[in-house]
């Protein structure tokens, strides 16, 4: 005989309640908490250490960051005085709210304005995992390909800005063939409200609209 | 990976149901969004190499992905988003926006009673 049994019940639970308590705690201390979520090298750790270096008598950061081994890139934000702490994974794939949770208790969240999180560098599995943060940030460098969007749709349909990064590369005659264009199109028809901003983190090019949106979010957020 | 914590997970919940129903688990039914990253074959795999020597040994499990859904700005229709054809079905806008994906979840589980 066979008895079949209704569960419903969600597989993530657990990191959906670490995630509720990281945002609920973000939101009573009125700091805005950005994921990052790029491939491998697509810039992440230059574009943070760019930014905090240029807004460094504007807006407070400190830096959560996950990499599957080293602490190489917290070494990276460390240089430049900001705060930040790492999470080594482990083999796994993508942060977890639990390892974040545990993350923002150790760093001095009470002196800072904005929390990055930048996630193991994987384009698929971050995007599964809520972390309890306001948004997410997509990366994308040129040399990637600008058929992203459209192959690997989970992260610019949930992200509030994609940062287009390493178009220095585009100028500089080298032999990559990324249309611009294409992936602003793909990227938005996936997420209308997705914001937009092509950079070079290497030349600071295009990084002043990144800084204004930054800054208007941290604004926002203080209320 | 992640697909191991999910096998992980599932495991644990269905280990306990199968206690409480005093009765072997012999499949499983999982849905989930089609913008949730998990594999049906790492996840089976996964599942598998976990439940050796358990009472879920050997169970079959069912993923059925759930498409995704957008709501037109337009015509306020609701409809099944295909990235090939991003338009609202009914007024041809390209004004939509895509509706939260179906998390992962464990629907029902089948057990085997005497
Ligand atoms: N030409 C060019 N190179 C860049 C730019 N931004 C980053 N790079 C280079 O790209 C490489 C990877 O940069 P990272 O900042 O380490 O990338 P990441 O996304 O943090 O990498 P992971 O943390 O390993 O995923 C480095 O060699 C950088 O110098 C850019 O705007 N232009
Ligand atoms: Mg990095
Ligand atoms: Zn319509």
């Amino acid at each position: 005989m066979k008895k079949i049994v209704d569960i419903g019940k969600k597989i993530l639970i657990a990191n959906e309640e670490y995630a509720l308590k990281n945002s609920q705690f973000l939101a009573e201390q009125k700091k805005l908490c950005l994921n990052m979520i790029s491939s491998p090298g697509s810039g992440k750790t230059t574009i943070l250490v760019r930014t905090i270096t240029e807004l460094k008598d504007k807006i407070k950061i400190g830096v959560i960051e996950g990499d599957i081994q080293t602490d190489l890139d917290a070494k990276r934000i460390k240089a430049t005085e900001a705060p930040a702490i790492q999470i080594e994974t482990g083999g796994s794939c993508h942060l977890s709210a639990a390892q974040v949770s545990n993350a923002l208790e150790n760093l001095l969240i009470s002196t800072l304005d904005l929390i990055f999180i930048e996630n193991v560098g994987n384009l698929v599995c971050p995007s599964a995992f809520e972390l309890g943060e306001w948004g997410k940030i997509a990366v994308l460098s040129v040399a990637e390909g600008d058929d992203k969007p459209a192959k690997y749709p989970a992260i610019f349909a949930k992200s509030k800005v994609l940062l287009i990064n390493k178009i220095d590369l585009l100028e500089a005659g080298t032999q990559v063939d990324f249309d611009i264009e294409r992936a602003k199109a793909d990227a938005s028809k996936l997420n209308k409200d997705i914001a937009i901003f092509p950079v070079s983190a290497r030349t600071g090019k295009g990084m002043a609209e990144w800084y204004n949106w930054l800054e208007e979010s941290v604004k926002n957020i203080r209320g | 990976m992640h697909e191991t914590m999910v096998a992980e997970s599932l495991l644990k919940t269905i280990s306990a149901e199968s206690t409480k129903q005093n009765a072997k688990p012999v499949s499983a039914k999982i849905s989930c969004g089609m913008l949730n990253t998990v594999n049906d074959e790492i996840i089976r795999f996964a599942f598998d190499a976990i439940a050796k020597g358990t009472p879920c040994e050997g169970m079959k499990l069912e993923i059925e992905h759930k498409p995704i859904q957008g709501k037109c700005r337009n015509c306020s229709e609701t409809f099944e988003f295909e990235i090939c054809r991003p338009k609202c079905p009914k007024c041809e806008s390209e004004q939509f926006d895509l509706l939260p994906d179906a998390p992962l979840i464990l629907e029902e589980i089948e057990f085997e009673t005497e």
